[in-house]
């Protein structure tokens, strides 16, 4: 059989699947998220490295240890990787080309991902210093950040964000 | 398999059983459980050589959901891991599996899962033939209640003797600190209850589970350093029947009746059995097929019928074996897990303590 | 979660699904002779790849039943009915589906039973809407 030749195609049968849940976000997501509804980024601190969690889900996944307390981090910091994004897909809510990116916030070691908005997609680089735009109204969702923007500082040093790559 | 090393139950723990748990997620119930079973053991998870989980993404609603439940392991520096989208029992075979190469001394085997987030029974559907069968939504509880109508019609079996099985599992669940229905129930009073699934009453169902249970196998003199009494496994083995309900004898379990003779269920006298089965009559399927008299204590913890955490419930019968040989109350036990609709898929392990 | 899987369904169920498109029931003879409905690719104790198809009837005999009160989403009927394994005249094995029989007290193990179809013609599961009791 020739390569250009193409198979006959069998009977295809669709199989819709729908499954609802009703999640819960745990104790350490559900008190981010509290937070995020008043407007601020919280982390937890872990008692064997001392490592930051933001968007904490409740344990160290290094340590294997419940994180705790309740630190909050400032909405602004450092850009360390992001993508642009060039392809549509099914469900995608922002316009391409875009820029998606983590943001390491000033005292956290873990980034958020969010969107890098109000910066030509040519100049979106690491080392940005970017703020969070928030949305008018808040809730407790990630949507309540509406995305990241420059803040006008001279770019971070790498030294500064070099371990959170 | 024949088997070279001598592997042991050395530890065990487990989370209480709830019907849901509304402030906790997945890893938050599996942490303190792993915690509680490494201070038992008195091992860190750097003494531990293999690590295997059994779960179901489905239940969580998440892909590669049990990726995330190793925060609680906290795998770091990296370790050797491994998973099952099966109950944990299955994950425990896995590492005793592993364990028999001879190059590690133990494993740490963990299994979890809430059931209370999503409909269980539309999402142990999603199990089945998605051709034939899917379409039509055939729940869990429907193709239990098919095969019990089947044991029904067939010798012998009544409607008293599945309000027997619930009544006692009920009552045994009293002693259960970890069970989630326990009491005193009077089988007449079951009797008058209206059917939920005819010819099933809501009674013979198991409940819905949110939990999580772990345990450390340990091998030769390992398992000695552990604890002063293991739990030996004797033998191991599972077996797996056709997927289609219409061509298998649903008044049997040929599958688990293979695995007990491959595991040596006869080679000795039975003190006790904890055998998995989520509904009422599935316990007298098992009980014949495993060949097991009525001296045998059968499921002294309740069994699924008292607490049913999906994926961790084939290793707490395990553990409800291993822990009352390590503690003296038994010698010599059988655990049996099931997967699969109405009994598809059996796994025996025969435990036993040193005389 | 939600999601539509699209699923090629190779030859076996390719050519039950035509049949039930076509009102006709089939099944695949297994390696010991026995008729398997609805067929599969290999028997399922031997393992032998399958390949004689049989015409059965569209009625048959219930082997097991169980009785549903409150139909759950996506079930062939929304008003209480049995699931059923129907054993089809000429087969061995018993298929299952639902029995629109309107009360419990109709089912029994053993009643005569036979396809509902629908007007769809489609080469799918879809062709059939359920079983019923035979008239008579």
């Amino acid at each position: 059989m020739s390569v250009t030749e193409e198979e006959p195609q069998g009977t295809i049968v669709e199989r819709p699947i729908r499954l609802d849940y009703d999640y819960t976000a745990g104790t350490a997501q559900s008190r981010f998220l509290k937070g995020i509804a008043q407007g601020k980024i919280l982390g937890e601190k872990c008692p064997v490295c001392g490592k930051v969690y933001v968007g904490s889900r409740g344990s160290c996944p290094t340590d294997g240890v419940a994180t705790g307390g309740e630190i909050e981090v400032p909405s602004k910091g450092t850009l360390t990787t992001f993508c642009v994004v060039n392809v549509q897909f099914a469900g995608q809510s922002v316009e391409v080309p875009y820029a998606s990116g983590y943001i390491l916030c000033d005292g956290a070691d873990i980034p958020l991902m969010g969107l890098v908005q109000e910066v030509p997609i040519e100049e979106v680089r690491m080392g940005l210093r970017v703020e969070a735009v928030w949305a008018d109204e808040l809730g407790p969702t990630l949507n309540s950040i509406k995305y990241w923007k420059p803040t006008g500082e001279p770019d971070a040093d790498y030294e500064t964000y070099r371990h959170h790559l | 398999m024949s088997a070279t090393r001598d592997i042991a139950v050395v530890a065990t723990a487990q989370s209480p059983a709830i019907r849901k748990d509304e402030r906790r997620n997945e890893v938050e119930i599996l942490m303190p459980v792993v915690h509680d079973l490494r201070e038992k053991a008195g091992l860190t998870q750097e003494d531990i050589g293999f690590t295997v989980s059994g779960s179901c993404d489905y239940l969580q609603g998440q892909a590669f959901a049990f990726v995330t439940a190793l925060d609680a392991i906290g795998p770091w520096p990296p370790i050797d891991e491994s998973h099952v989208e099966m109950d944990g029992a299955w994950a425990l075979y896995e590492a005793w599996t592993r364990l028999q190469y001879g190059d590690i001394d133990t494993a740490l085997v963990y299994s979890f899962g809430k059931s209370s987030p999503g409909d269980i029974r539309r999402i142990l559907t999603l199990q089945l033939d998605p051709y034939y069968l899917v379409p039509l939504w055939p729940d869990t509880i429907a193709m239990a209640a098919l095969q019990a109508r089947a044991l029904l019609d067939s010798d012998g079996v009544t409607e008293r003797d599945l309000a027997e099985v619930v009544a006692r599992s009920r009552k045994n669940a009293k002693d259960n600190p970890n069970a989630q229905l326990k009491g005193d129930v009077d089988v007449e009073a079951l009797l008058k209850e209206p059917e939920y699934l005819s010819p099933l009453r809501k009674h013979d169902c198991p409940p819905i589970t949110d939990g999580a249970a772990a345990v450390i196998l340990a091998a030769g003199d390992r398992a000695r350093e552990v604890t002063d009494r293991p739990a030996w496994i004797r033998g191991i083995d599972h077996r797996i029947e056709p997927h289609s309900l219409g061509v298998r004898d649903l008044t049997d379990s040929p599958s688990t009746r293979k695995a007990a003779e491959e595991a040596g269920v006869g080679n000795g006298k039975v003190d006790i059995a904890e055998l998995h089965a989520p509904f009422s009559h599935q316990e007298i399927i098992l009980k014949r097929a495993l060949g097991l008299g009525d001296d045998v204590n059968v499921n002294p913890s309740g069994g699924a019928l008292a607490s049913n955490a999906v994926m961790a419930a084939g290793l707490l019968r395990i553990i409800e074996c291993a822990d009352r040989i390590m503690s003296g109350q038994a010698n010599r036990a059988v655990a049996h897990a099931t997967s699969g609709p109405a009994l598809q898929q059996n796994l025996v392990a025969v435990l036993e303590g040193d005389n | 979660m939600e999601y539509t899987y699209t699923r090629s369904v190779g030859p076996v169920i390719e050519r039950f699904f035509a049949g039930l498109g076509e009102h006709r029931m089939q099944g695949i003879k297994g390696s010991d002779g026995k008729v398997i409905v609805p067929p599969v690719e290999y028997d399922p104790f031997t393992g032998e790849t399958l390949t004689e198809f049989v015409d059965v009837g569209d009625a048959g005999t219930v082997t097991t039943w169980a009785w549903v009160t409150d139909p759950r989403p996506g079930q062939p009927l929304d008003k209480p009915f049995a699931w059923a394994l129907v054993k089809l005249d000429g087969a061995d094995t018993g298929m299952l589906h639902a029995v629109d029989a309107g009360d419990q007290s109709k089912m029994s193990t053993g009643m005569r039973v036979r396809v509902r179809w629908t007007d769809d013609n489609v080469p799918d599961m879809g062709s059939i809407a359920c079983f019923e009791p035979e008239a008579g």
